[in-house]
């Protein structure tokens, strides 16, 4: 069977750590990746950028809206994701769009976080 | 140009502002250049260049945007001396598109479009959408960080994503002429609106859209001196001393809705705009109704619909405009509702239920001088 961990934590957290600490969580998911992958259960796992970058989409009477924001409603839940490949923001919403859910439900977007900037 | 490379909106303002005061600062001196724009470009350049070197944080980014810097440096062409300002110009429409982009909240992005396309500062834009100033500050710095992380590029939308990204720049610019149209009037904001309207129209002028509201502010606005009496108090249309109104403001707005019908496309604005063109020439209601009614065609909307039995009420009657009125439904808790329903009822003489009308308008008002106007009338239904 496959399983989706999904990690809920305070994102200040993150926000207010310093180099030393965001350093020693790279190092404890590099830690769990390391044993998740040597036992085989590993198929994948990104770090999300902070719900700030989120848009959340809807699509009614036909039409798409757009909120800036993360999905913040407690009546419906978390039902499964896609993760697409695309040039921009714009390119995302417009596939996002068109995901059954978008005309009943609602789709939040939200980047993958780039670690490119960051050293080592 | 300077945005899309730098992929950073902080980075290229500031390069930018940078490289115009050096140029203040150098040109009296040592003459002008003799390509301005180009040279501002190379110097925002230059100075982003030392700007990214001052920064520890982020070094393979820095790394990165050196090299993209470099070649661009080296692979860019010189411009072309007929078109001295075409790179800033294009920049501006990148940026426009940029911090209008419609996955940004709508106050947001007026923040923004005020901050980097404007010369207003964050406290005048706090006052005139009555925040404060530390809230809108965080506003605009949200703004940006969510461009920066969200995947927003500073580019021209493509085809496929145009309609949506315009119709975000159109509304952003409306918001900020109507923080500015008041009352109380701000016309340091309409005239940002109308200054960015005219720049969006003179880069995209096949846009039927962007010439509508451009002619629908222009016609607005003309009528800025009429609308407010001496006391600061709303003088409505009808009432307006038209000798008030800008004649050259009014034949502008006039050419811009010709061009926009030519353009084909009858979209919002350029169906509004049509009607205050109706208005400057002395309000034909037969021709009102009918543009109502094209514009209910394209935006069903209830607050469409009062303007309408409004306009009903002046071609056929007080009654007429009532019936229409009243079938709208939706519109309780707007106001301007009860103010036109009031108002109509006043003409028929029911004066009770006038008053009535007139005090649930001022019930739900919360413009000052909106809510001098009202009590005025309900002082002179007394009488």
């Amino acid at each position: 069977m496959k399983f989706l961990a999904i990690i809920y934590n305070d994102e200040s957290i993150y926000a207010d750590a310093t180099q030393e600490q965001i350093a020693a969580s790279f190092e404890a998911h590099g830690a769990f990746a390391g044993a998740a992958g040597e036992a085989g259960v590993l198929l994948g796992g990104e770090g999300l950028e902070p719900t700030a970058a989120a848009t959340t989409v809807r699509v009614r009477d036909g039409e798409r809206m757009l909120t800036d924001g993360p999905y913040a409603e407690t009546k419906e839940q978390l039902g499964g994701y896609y993760l697409l490949e695309c040039k921009d923001l714009d390119e995302a919403l417009t596939w996002a769009a068109q995901i059954p859910e978008a005309k009943f439900g609602a789709v939040e977007v939200r980047p993958v976080m780039d670690y490119d900037g960051y050293e080592g | 140009m300077l945005t899309r490379v730098l992929g950073d909106l902080d980075r290229a303002e500031e390069a930018v502002q940078d490289a115009f005061l050096v140029a203040l600062e150098r040109w009296p001196r040592d003459g002008l250049p003799d390509n301005p724009a180009a040279w501002i470009v190379t110097a925002a350049r230059n100075r982003a260049l030392d700007r990214i070197r001052s920064e520890k944080r982020w070094i393979g980014r820095r790394k990165a945007l050196e090299a993209e810097l470099r070649t661009v440096g080296e692979e860019a062409p010189e411009p072309d001396a007929d078109e001295p300002v075409s790179p800033i110009v294009d920049d501006r429409l990148r940026l426009m598109f940029t911090v209008c982009h419609p996955a940004l909240a709508p106050e947001a992005r007026v923040g923004l479009t005020l901050r980097t396309l404007g010369g207003l500062s964050t406290a005048e834009v706090a006052r005139a959408f009555l925040v404060a100033e530390p809230a809108m500050a965080q506003r605009i710095s949200r703004a940006k960080r969510k461009i920066a992380s969200s995947g927003i590029k500073y580019e021209i939308p493509r085809d496929a994503d145009l309609p949506e990204r315009l119709r975000s720049v159109l509304t952003t610019l409306y918001l900020i002429f109507n923080a500015g149209y008041g009352p109380p009037v701000r016309s340091e904001f309409t005239a940002e609106a109308i200054r960015l309207a005219r720049l969006l129209v003179q880069l995209m002028p096949d846009e039927g859209e962007a010439v509508g509201l451009l002619a629908l502010m222009l016609l607005q606005d003309s009528r800025r001196a009429a609308r407010v009496d001496a006391d600061g108090r709303l003088v409505l249309l009808r009432d307006q001393d038209r000798s008030l109104w800008d004649r050259e403001q009014i034949a502008e707005g006039q050419r811009f809705v010709a061009r926009g019908w030519q353009l084909g496309r009858l979209g919002v604005y350029l169906i509004q705009a049509s009607i205050a063109v109706e208005h400057a020439r002395g309000s034909d209601w037969t021709r009102i109704v009918w543009l109502y009614d094209q514009l209910w065609a394209v935006s069903p909307t209830p607050v469409v619909a009062l303007n309408r039995a409004v306009a009903i009420a002046e071609r056929d009657g007080p009654e007429a405009g009532l019936d229409a009125m009243d079938a709208i439904g939706d519109l309780d808790g707007y106001h301007l509702f009860h103010a036109a329903r009031a108002d109509l009822l006043r003409r028929l003489d029911r004066l009770g239920e006038a008053q009535a009308a007139y005090g649930a308008a001022l019930g739900l008002c919360d413009s000052e001088v909106e809510r001098e106007f009202l009590s005025r009338r309900i002082a002179e239904l007394g009488s």
